[in-house]
């Protein structure tokens, strides 16, 4: 299966931090890469919608990952990121504790998920990338950034 | 050849000249006679056909080919416009425009069938229904024999137009002359010296017919000779004179047309006139302005559609403008906050001309964006005109203001709702023929679509003499669905029973007929007007007719919105929903159901905590005696909105939320980008208000 292995496909990702676990996404979904800044709040939407940021004039909503995922109180220091990440034609800034590395991951490295994996439903992820010395948990950010619960939200309130 | 770049070019094209013969076929269908009309249409098909032929759409091309072969036929007479003729033109078109359809999604055209038409053309053409399906044209047919040419210039051919002209003028005394102008060989200025024989020629008489046309004279078209026709009251030798007078003419031979008046034979003399149906081609086209205005004549350039003046810009291009554009906005908001906070004098100066410079940048850049509403509107007159017989009522329908200009973002979605109102106001509004004969009113209704400007404001008015809104049918309808309580519905004024008939899921027609009362009706028009930042009204005269006015915000991209701050955030209120701004004193606020109220100008108005609405935090409690209020309007419903302070009038940028939020937030319509930098939201008075 060597050879196999040579030609095996990789993708690109950002490696980003959510308290102790590390994450990935690929390249291809992310824009950039921001420091933390200030952000509007925009009311009555789900608590985890941090609210807009000015994102070189364009107007871009930013969630609180942590917050959407549940894994603990927003705790914004020097090193929190947004992450721009981009799904069809909709763009969200995802905020994390840290962002600092690209690595290349080999196709068939990544293992489908377990039932929960840090405490996130499996429905958001897409597998867990197993590593020499890490273990990536890759996020499926389709499921991650359905607005589905925003528009639940304002059926609500109408 | 790669025909796919031209493809848009023949889109574009092809749509306008689909429009053209619609509009032309409704105008001929009111003057049946009117061979100017029929050319034009012709002209519209003709050079449909040639596109299509070589875009390589052969089912289209074959079916203009038909519809062209109808219209010669038409044109010179042989077949009169019938109801039916009309009715299988219209649906040529209708065909035509699937088939444009087709080719904007498919890219062929090869799906649609054109048979059973092209046979209905081709029955038409043949001739059969054309002697008895209706009196023939009032104008009795001319036959006009005239004897062969010696110079050669080719037959003389006229249509049933000029016919009539020359026969007129025989009656009334005046004679006919063919007139052959033959220029020197080494003339330079061939059409100066033309010019100058039409002029000579109008001071005597009429020139009724030139061939070649004026135009191609005006433009050297021809060779050294060209001919007239004249009718004038001078005899043959000062007519010869008149035409030898202008230097450089070497010879003019002047023939009298023997016009034979000959009703009856009409028919028989057609097949004389059909093996030059070039000429009269040539000849329709400059028949009637001579006529009417003998000086347009050499003139005659100006008709033609100005060219050259404007140039097609891809929307996107356009939408791309007007977003940097927008972000200019926002450097210039920042620029002149700067300004003012630095003090620097010489800063300051050039900041206020710049802001100068860009406030006329920006009126023109709006404008660029601007479209006639007649885009929208031309399409009407064929609805109406088809849905009028459908429902089998009589309309005089009279479109003005077609010229009133709209951003391109508001006239691509007004259509629907104005397509509803226009069929709400025929089916609902108009009464059948006897009807409105009973009430001692003109048959035929009348149905208006007006447009106009007002200030930041467009006003489209949809206005019918019908039997207005019925107070008790919508009352006895709103009672049937739950709408309102008997209560309610007795103390409710007119306006208000009106307003009724936009609740959603209310439809008054008493038979839910194909044309509207599908229950999902008026709703739906207000949903999308206020969606565009508008507002629609509905007023009514019972017996006498209804008005339905909408009221349109020029753009929708940039607005002037007054900025406010509640605790620490700032929020953006367009200031079209804003009626004024007060300050009341505690002690002025009222309770009505838990509700706190206060009195505003004599009317008690509901006082609304945007800080409850929005969870808005705020560190300290705060207890003023003095509050800041902006009393802002949703129709003739008004609320007073608690505010920390006001910050100021300024003009801001609506941008989306993102699509991530967008259609999720509750009373927040956008977002703005501050001169700061900073992001504020525009709030949607429209969702406070209930």
């Amino acid at each position: 299966m060597l050879e196999h292995k040579d030609i095996v496909e990789e993708i690109k990702v950002i490696v980003f931090r959510l308290v102790d676990e590390e994450y990935g996404v690929e390249v291809s979904q992310v824009r950039s890469i921001e420091h933390m800044q200030k952000i509007t709040r925009v009311p009555r939407t789900p608590e985890f919608v941090k609210g807009v940021i000015n994102l070189r004039g364009i107007v871009t909503p930013v969630i609180d990952l942590k917050a959407r995922f549940a894994l603990g109180e927003e705790n914004y220091t020097d090193s929190t990121r947004i992450i721009i990440v981009a799904v069809e034609d909709m763009e969200v800034g995802l905020i994390v504790d840290a962002a600092n590395d690209v690595i290349d991951i080999p196709v068939n490295k990544i293992e489908p998920p377990p039932a929960v994996v840090g405490g996130i439903n499996k429905a958001y992820l897409r597998g867990v990338a197993k590593l020499a010395d890490r273990l990536l948990i890759m996020l499926n950010l389709d499921k991650v950034l359905s607005n589905e619960e925003i528009q639940a939200m304002s059926s609500i309130e109408r | 050849m790669d025909m796919n770049q031209y493809l848009d070019m023949f889109i574009e094209e092809s749509k306008e000249h689909l429009q053209a013969i619609n509009e032309n076929l409704l105008s001929l269908e009111q003057n049946p006679q009117s061979l100017d009309i029929i050319n034009v249409v012709f002209r519209s098909a003709h050079t449909l056909k040639g596109m299509a032929a070589t875009m390589g759409f052969e089912k289209m091309a074959h079916l203009t080919h038909d519809m062209e072969n109808g219209l010669d036929l038409m044109r010179n007479g042989k077949l009169s416009v019938t109801q039916y003729a009309m009715d299988v033109l219209f649906s040529c078109v209708d065909v035509l425009e699937t088939q444009l359809n087709q080719i904007i999604e498919t890219g062929t055209d090869a799906g649609v069938n054109v048979d059973s038409l092209v046979e209905q053309l081709k029955a038409i053409a043949s001739g059969k229904p054309v002697a008895a399906a209706t009196p023939a044209p009032a104008v009795a047919a001319a036959n006009v024999v005239v004897p062969p040419d010696a110079t050669g210039t080719g037959n003389l051919s006229l249509n049933e137009y000029e016919s009539t002209i020359l026969q007129q003028s025989k009656e009334k005394g005046f004679i006919a002359y063919q007139i052959n102008v033959e220029l020197e060989e080494k003339c330079v200025m061939r059409a100066a010296r033309a010019y100058m024989v039409f002029d000579a020629y109008e001071r005597i008489g009429e020139i009724i017919k030139s061939d070649p046309r004026v135009e191609d004279l005006e433009e050297e078209k021809f060779e050294n000779e060209f001919m007239l026709v004249l009718v004038t009251q001078e005899d043959v030798e000062k007519v010869r004179k008149a035409g030898l007078n202008v230097s450089e003419v070497s010879n003019v031979t002047v023939t009298v047309i023997d016009v034979h008046v000959s009703a009856p034979e009409a028919v028989v003399a057609i097949p004389q006139i059909a093996p030059i149906i070039q000429a009269a081609q040539q000849v329709a086209a400059t028949s009637a302005p001579v006529a009417a205005a003998p000086k347009a004549s050499v003139q005659e350039t100006t008709k033609k559609p100005q060219l050259g003046k404007s140039v097609r810009v891809d929307i996107e291009r356009l939408d791309v403008l007007i977003n940097l554009f927008s972000e200019l906005v926002i450097d210039r908001t920042r620029l002149e906050q700067i300004a003012r906070d630095l003090g620097n004098q010489s800063l300051y100066e050039t900041v206020e001309h710049m802001s100068r410079i860009s406030t006329d940048l920006q009126n023109i850049v709006m404008t660029i964006r601007m479209v006639p509403v007649e885009t929208v509107f031309n399409r009407f007159p064929r609805m109406v005109r088809d849905l009028a017989r459908d429902l089998n009522k009589k309309v005089n329908f009279v479109i003005r203001g077609q010229e009133t200009e709209l951003d391109r973002t508001v006239i691509d979605e007004i259509g629907d709702p104005l397509v509803h109102l226009l069929r709400n106001s025929l089916d609902h509004g108009l009464e059948k023929p006897e009807a409105r004969l009973q009430n001692g009113k003109d048959e035929t209704g009348l149905v208006e679509l007006v447009a106009f400007h007002s200030g930041n404001h467009v006003f489209i008015e949809i206005t019918d003499d019908g039997n207005g809104i019925n107070r008790q049918g919508v009352l006895k309808k709103a009672l049937e669905k739950g709408v309102v309580d008997q209560f309610t519905a007795e103390n409710m004024t007119d306006q208000q029973v009106y307003d009724l008939l936009f609740h959603s899921g209310f439809s008054t027609a008493e038979v839910i007929s194909d044309v509207s009362g599908r229950g999902v009706g008026l709703d739906v028009v207000k949903t999308k007007i206020e969606s565009l930042g508008g507002r629609v009204l509905v007023q009514s005269t019972p017996g006498k007719g209804t008005k339905f006015s909408i009221q349109l915000p020029l753009t929708l991209s940039i607005i002037q919105a007054m900025l406010v701050q509640i605790a620490d955030e700032k929020y953006a209120i367009p200031l079209s929903s804003i009626i004024e701004t007060a300050i009341i004193n505690k002690a002025d606020i009222k309770k009505v159901h838990k509700q706190a109220v206060i009195d505003f100008r004599g009317r008690v108005v509901p006082l609304l905590s945007l800080e409850d609405i929005f969870s808005i935090p705020r560190p300290d409690q705060q207890n003023l005696d003095e509050q800041n209020v902006v009393i802002v309007r949703k129709g003739d419903k008004m609320a007073a909105l608690v505010v920390d302070s006001f910050i100021g009038q300024q003009e801001v940028v609506l941008k989306s939320l993102g699509k991530y939020l967008t259609g999720g937030v509750f009373a927040i319509s956008g977002a703005t980008i501050l001169g700061d930098g900073q992001v504020a939201l525009i709030m949607d008075c429209n969702a406070l208000i209930h």
